[in-house]
């Protein structure tokens, strides 16, 4: 063990029936540093770390701590706590029916009555000195995701760990509030906290980090200075591909500006959610809703594929009016919607690959049109191959893939029913740099192939490379639409922020 | 968020919470119901004594009640409540009529710990099945009633009457209240009277609200309904909290056997029959959610009050008749629920209510 390691773990293993999630992993943390940890989707980042929090208990490995003599005996959640280590993860793992004050201290108050007064002013407290923008006695569920995730980040400095692990801490945050969680992780990191960073968002690992540590297919691949390693590099390691290989990647392919017939057009489309909006896609087009979060993106969307009640608007497909007010509608109209949320939208855990690919094909058939057996499997094989969906095999139950394998699943179901406008809200959200690739890949190809789509993504850097038409919204309006030589990082950041055109 | 609004959150009064808000409506609809029964049938609606008849008779429901609501908060149920107090009931005037028990003070306490062992006994078998077994609440209450039902039986097949004078004299004793009382005809004060029944399910309801909002463990069970794993990443020990909120339901459901006794000191196999769901449906219509980590105890108090009046309502009109009494209860659960999914529906949200009932706020701009 190293003097100034607060953490270190030694020949992790960990199995799951049928795959090697973690095959004799080393990991190092010293004191006051930022470590990211990197690797694709199924590299065993999230496995790693459930170790280590005692979610899951590991098979084999040795991990010590800074102040415990041998072995960290960590068997449970509670185990982790009270060794030092606090977990933020990218769920958010707080009560939402319980206070802002009783998520911060619940489960770790000393006596058994409990001074709620007392622990509400000392949350306030906290809270103003970290800049969070909550009350106490605000129950959770009443305050939007950022700062529910702020919360857990306070509760865990509350609790003075030795080492914080943040889980994909960043991903429903918008720049701003990021901009304030690095601030936070530098402070925690000069109080000589050990940060444990998992993200996908690379530029962010560069912006805080001291230190990465990669992991491909379960495996150690070597442990880095940030400074050291450029990202191309970092990047190279993840994917285990050489660098002539990844430029290749990076050229997408051509972007696909649509023929001239429109297909679906509406007219003053509202929502519950949503204010009144006119939206055009072109056959073979593919564009993009961008803004902030909270924006009003995935609500405009949403209205168009009658996922929310939807309250006016006039909707002509391919000229003729349509009335699209439910998902089936839009189904039946050949639109396809991937969702934003695939955990809570988008699989349904339980079931097996192939059951989740046929869906969207059975609801379209109707239930009293049973598909027979070797047609499901022969659909299922077919797009297992097609979109390179990693799984043991086709009755393996979704929720056992990796984050991308799942959503590749989502897009095959959508694939399966051709439809002829495909909607996909974050399609990349939480996946890696190989699967966002062959994701934006597939979606030009499948432009080529005279199919609309619509697409959305917090990186505007990928709406970029596969959009050919971007529509900007701000403040739940749309506020700009670019198009041709427009299309630059600083042209959307100026109509983000309201540069009026 | 701006700092305008934080300066604003400075002094800000925090909304109703969904849990408080349904709470509130039952409150509401109890007084309501009250009300109109004072204007429309007079009598004794009018007279404090209603209020304490109301208590004196549904006192073990009051109780047992609560012991759904505590594991309701929980995120799980348990139907064997009246099971329980219907062995209780048998178990307990069978041990004060067995000649072994001297008449005294003493017999009387040995009778309350014999109930309360009873409820515990169901509580920890329970509670373990459930939480470190993991086998469906459901499930294990189903045969913990038709166990406790069996045993009923069992003990006796004929109805077991009380002759013990010492309970007895208990069950006699009535807490007269002058100043609630009223004048009678010929000119004499009668004063209200509560059972000792009434005031110990009053008690239990004051130290349930006080336990499930102070205590820790209160809290726990919060969380625990509110979302498991959440509960178990936020360092709860979410088995043992779960196995501590059925043994406070079974040693409630002993105690609740125990008023029951003191209300009507005879054993019988039928006992309390069905009394769970009206326990289940006093707890849902108090606001208590079925999923878990919502409700409170006071409101599970006007939920039961509520179906307790409508009962006397009924009872008192020409509609005597038990289908009426059902059907409003029916009517009235209907009600609930879909208030409560209302409620949960726009749970999060920025929309507070449904957009038919908002449309006149929004702006078109």
């Amino acid at each position: 063990m190293q003097n100034d390691a607060v953490l270190t773990m030694r020949g992790i293993c960990k199995s799951f029936p049928g795959t090697k999630a973690l095959d004799h992993v080393d990991f190092t943390l010293r004191k006051g540093e930022i470590h990211a940890l990197m690797g694709e989707n199924g590299a065993g980042k999230s496995t790693l770390i459930k170790v280590l929090t005692g979610v899951y208990e590991k098979d084999s490995g040795s991990i010590q701590m800074e102040g415990i003599q041998g072995d960290a005996h960590i068997h449970s959640p509670q185990d982790a706590q009270k060794a030092g280590i606090s977990t933020v993860y990218q769920e958010i793992t707080l009560c939402p029916n319980l206070t802002v004050a009783e998520n911060m201290f619940i489960g770790r108050t000393a006596s058994a009555f409990v001074h709620w007064k007392d622990y509400e002013k000392r949350t306030d407290g906290i809270l103003q000195s970290l800049g969070i923008p909550a009350r106490a006695k605000q129950e959770l569920s009443r305050c939007s995701l950022a700062v529910q995730q702020m919360v857990a980040i306070a509760r865990a400095v509350d609790m003075q760990c030795k080492v914080l692990i943040l889980d994909e801490p960043t991903s429903s945050l918008d720049e701003k509030e990021v901009a304030m969680l690095f601030d936070l992780m530098r402070d925690l990191k000069n109080r000589g906290v050990g940060i444990v960073f998992v993200t996908h968002f690379l530029e962010q690992v560069y912006e805080v980090s001291d230190r990465i540590t990669v992991l491909r297919n379960g495996e150690l691949v070597g442990e880095y200075p940030a400074a050291a390693l450029p990202q191309v590099e970092l990047v190279a390691k993840m994917m285990g591909k050489d660098l002539n290989e990844l430029e290749d990647l990076a050229q997408v392919g051509q972007k696909s500006l649509g023929s001239r017939e429109t297909l679906y057009e509406a007219q003053g489309l509202s929502s519950t959610e949503s204010r009144p909006f006119d939206f055009v896609i072109r056959q073979g087009e593919v564009n993009g809703f961008t803004g902030l979060l909270g924006s009003g993106r995935s609500e405009s969307v949403r209205a168009i594929f009658g996922a929310d009640r939807v309250t006016g608007g006039r909707i002509k497909i391919k000229g003729k009016p349509v009335r699209i007010t439910r998902p089936h509608d839009a189904m039946k109209h050949g639109i396809g919607y991937l969702p934003e949320d695939r955990k809570r939208d988008g699989i349904i855990a339980d079931l097996s690959v192939r059951e989740n690919i046929i869906l969207a094909m059975q609801v379209m058939k109707g239930f009293f049109h049973p598909m027979s057996r070797s047609q499901m499997e022969k659909f299922a094989d077919e797009y297992i191959q097609a979109l390179k969906i990693k799984t043991a095999s086709q009755d393996t139950p979704i929720r056992s893939l990796s984050g991308g394998n799942q959503q590749k699943v989502i897009l095959a179901r959508w694939l399966l029913t051709h439809p002829d406008y495909l909607i996909l809200d974050e399609p990349t959200r939480g996946i890696d740099v190989g699967t966002k690739l062959e994701i934006q890949k597939l979606v030009l190809k499948l432009a080529e192939e005279n199919m609309s789509v619509t697409f959305i993504s917090s990186e505007i850097e990928e709406m970029l490379r596969v959009c050919s038409r971007l529509i900007v919204m701000r403040d739940r309006k749309i506020v700009g639409e670019l198009t041709g030589n427009e299309l630059t990082q600083s042209q959307v950041m100026k109509t983000i922020a309201g540069g009026e055109l | 968020m701006t700092t305008v609004s934080r300066a604003k959150a400075e002094k800000h009064r925090e909304p109703l919470t969904d849990a408080q808000l349904l709470m509130t409506i039952s409150i509401c609809i109890f007084a309501a119901m009250y009300a109109m029964a004072m204007l429309l049938m007079g009598g004794g609606f009018r007279k404090a004594q209603m209020v304490f008849d109301l208590l004196n008779d549904n006192a073990y429901l009051i109780i047992i009640a609560c012991a759904l609501t505590v594991v309701m908060i929980g995120g799980g149920i348990n139907i064997s409540v009246g099971g329980v107090i219907g062995l209780t009931v048998m178990a307990c005037a069978i041990f004060l009529n067995s000649s072994g028990v001297e008449n005294g003070p003493i017999s009387v306490t040995l009778t309350l710990l014999l109930a309360l062992g009873i409820g515990l006994a169901f509580g920890i078998l329970q509670g373990f099945l459930v939480s470190y077994l993991e086998i469906q609440p459901f499930i294990v209450t189903l045969a913990g009633m038709f166990l406790a039902r069996g045993l009923t039986t069992m003990l006796s097949v004929n109805p077991v009457k009380v002759s013990s004078q010492e309970f007895l004299s208990i069950v006699q004793t009535k807490i007269l209240i002058p100043w609630l009382g009223y004048t009678a005809k010929n000119g004499n004060l009668i004063p209200a009277k509560m059972e000792i029944g009434a005031l110990v399910a009053l008690v239990t309801v004051i130290f349930m609200y006080l336990f499930l909002r102070y205590a820790r463990l209160g809290r726990h069970i919060y969380a625990l309904g509110g979302n498991q794993q959440s509960a178990l990443m936020l360092g709860i020990n979410v088995r043992r909290t779960r196995f501590l909120s059925y043994m406070i339901s079974g040693l409630l459901s002993g105690l609740a056997g125990f008023v029951f006794l003191m209300h009507k000191p005879a054993g019988n196999a039928s006992v309390a029959m069905r009394s769970e769901m009206d326990a289940i449906a006093a707890s849902i219509i108090g606001g208590t959610l079925l999923t878990g980590g919502m409700g409170n105890v006071i409101g599970t108090f006007f939920g039961t009050m509520i179906l307790a009046t409508i009962q006397k309502i009924i009872a008192l009109s020409p509609l005597n008749q038990s289908w009426w009494q059902e059907m409003a209860n029916g009517a009235l659960l209907g009600f609930f629920i879909m208030l409560q999914s209302i409620v949960l529906s726009s749970r999060g949200k920025k929309l507070r209510l449904p957009a038919w009932l908002k449309i006149s706020h929004q702006k078109t701009d």
